[in-house]
């Protein structure tokens, strides 16, 4: 029987889910924030051998427990690290193919992918100024691509306002066409479902939902078609042993409240 | 030489880079002087931009930054002035991906005009930005991007250690920091110690910036606070904290109230750091000193 546990958080969730997408022995270049604290979460779990890159110029940084470091360029991140490189360094490693996996959240995305933190409303006259791409740019251009974000209408957006980091663009082959030869989306975790997209089309649809989860809740809150398919399934809930790990490495929620 | 006569190097209208990167040895005792000189319309380039931004954008000190993420740091959300400036249009934030600074700052270093690389394309990014082009590889016919050589006039950079005739020591992460020293026309150096220069050759391996492209070298101890300076002091929080607070409800009002507090208020950079205080200051070097300690 298994033991009861305080029931999870939508951020919880979204870590647990996409700690369960990476793999042992793999390279990733890992985002703060919700990223950072799954692939931290994943090398507790399942992938000991799982290598965290940040943009900041560390390489296989260890995470202390309670202490996750507030950006990726800070001497937090660096502690019983493999090594340090600069940042042009750390950033050829993807242009160069060494990265399986990159890892970040998002502010807006689209049916194609395509994410946005740089302006909401037109770029000339934006209604918000946002932060801009830092490297989100460059991992979405280069690497297979992880995103985990809440799942909102205004965040799941027809088209996004700006694209800040690209997805498959405007589908088909364009992404391809554009020279953007390596990577592309892979999957998008959200607290309503795990989503993947089609291969010819390059549009997202669902893959599963969570438990619990209808598609109408799912279409609900996406700005646009997003098709629960015949063989989507559902995933498997949160385990007390993965809530665990997760709550004793950001004891004070910081990123999971 | 003193801050105030570092600052005199610096001329209304230049390019400045700075070192460092988002709340990590930024040179703040260099920013703090640029601005207490009263500098005006500086273009600014940095790999990522913190809470400097914000008081380069206030003071008038720059108009234009060139960068790849501006705000705070991902804690303390979207930086308020830094939208209330670039949303009135006031100051530009002109937005490049991460790679493409870094690949710029190399081709100065290189003293080559220009870089190709293969991220940006297709995306908005790159849509905004005039000075890309596009080429096919004459090798293997592939889709480049190519970005153009950035050669600021004054790099502002501050290291841990560095001796008289500018051979700068730096610890930890490097960011783009040899880069843009070797890029820039001029130099500036700012040290939490100046050292001799018998003690920079006992570890010539850790030297990341060659006397020879120095033109001036300040000692600054605690030159980077309230941000951090590897293995000596982490960031200032409960500081970074009381920024983000004064600046979120009216940031123009609180933006201009820190900057004649901290920055127009002090006689001199002692005097700084006394009104940051000594608590925030042994906490934020007890933490710093730790990474030593494992």
């Amino acid at each position: 029987m298994p033991t009861e546990v305080k029931p999870y958080t939508a951020s919880e969730l979204l870590c647990v889910m996409s700690a369960r997408l990476l793999e042992e022995g793999q390279v990733v270049f890992a985002g703060v924030g919700i990223p950072l604290l799954a692939a931290t979460l994943a090398q507790r779990l399942h992938a000991p051998g799982l290598t965290i890159l940040f943009e900041g110029g560390t390489i296989g940084p260890h995470i202390v427990p309670g202490q996750l470091p507030p950006t990726t360029n800070e001497q937090r991140c660096t502690r019983r690290a493999n090594m340090l490189v600069g940042i042009t360094e750390v950033l050829l490693l993807l242009q160069r193919g060494y990265v399986d996996v990159g890892f970040m959240g998002g502010a807006q995305i689209d049916q194609f992918g395509n994410l946005n933190s740089s302006f909401i409303g037109p770029a000339d006259d934006p209604q918000v100024r946002l932060p801009g791409t830092g490297g989100g740019n460059d991992i979405a251009s280069l690497a297979k691509m992880i995103v985990a974000m809440p799942q909102e209408k205004r965040r799941f957006v027809e088209k996004v306002d700006f694209i800040t980091s690209p997805g498959s663009l405007r589908g088909g082959t364009s992404r391809k066409d554009s020279g953007l030869i390596a990577g592309g989306m892979y999957k998008v975790v959200t607290d309503l479902a795990l989503l993947d997209f089609d291969e010819k089309t390059g549009r997202m649809k669902v893959e599963a939902l969570h438990p619990g989860v209808t598609p109408d809740q799912v279409q609900a809150n996406t700005g646009f078609e997003l098709p629960v398919g015949p063989d989507a399934g559902f995933t498997n809930p949160p385990t007390a042993e993965e809530l665990a790990a997760l709550r004793r490495l950001d004891p004070d929620g910081v990123y999971t409240a | 030489m003193s801050l105030e006569e570092a600052a005199a190097l610096v001329r209304d209208g230049e390019h400045v880079a700075l070192g460092g990167s988002t709340a990590s040895r930024t040179p703040m005792a260099m920013i703090w002087a640029l601005i207490r000189a009263g500098r005006k319309d500086l273009a600014v380039s940095r790999s990522i931009v913190s809470t400097e931004g914000d008081l380069l954008f206030a003071s008038g000190a720059s108009r234009h930054i060139l960068t790849s993420w501006f705000s705070q740091g991902i804690v303390w959300g979207v930086s308020r002035v830094m939208r209330a400036y670039t949303e009135s249009k006031r100051a530009r934030f002109e937005e490049w991906s991460h790679m493409s600074i870094g690949l710029r700052y190399r081709a100065g270093a290189m003293g080559i005009p220009f870089m190709p690389m293969r991220s940006m394309m297709g995306s908005d990014v790159a849509g905004r930005l005039p000075d890309l082009r596009e080429m096919t590889c004459p090798f293997t016919g592939e889709k480049l991007l190519l970005v153009p050589a950035l050669n600021p006039d004054v790099a502002l950079i501050h290291v841990q250690r560095c001796d008289p005739y500018g051979n700068a020591q730096i610890d930890g992460l490097l960011f783009m920091d040899t880069d843009i020293a070797m890029a820039a026309n001029r130099v500036i150096i700012t040290a939490e110690r100046i050292v001799s220069n018998d003690q920079i050759r006992r570890a010539p391996d850790q030297t990341k910036i060659p006397f020879f492209a120095v033109d001036a070298v300040v000692e600054a101890p605690y030159g980077c606070a309230p941000h951090e300076c590897f293995g000596a002091y982490e960031p200032l929080f409960t500081h970074m904290d009381f920024y983000a607070e004064l600046t979120r409800k009216d940031p123009e009002k609180g933006v201009k109230e820190y900057l004649d507090r901290f920055y127009y208020g002090p006689k001199n950079w002692t005097e700084y750091l006394n009104l940051v205080g000594l608590e925030p200051l042994l906490d934020a070097t007890r933490r710093g000193r730790s990474i030593y300690a494992d």
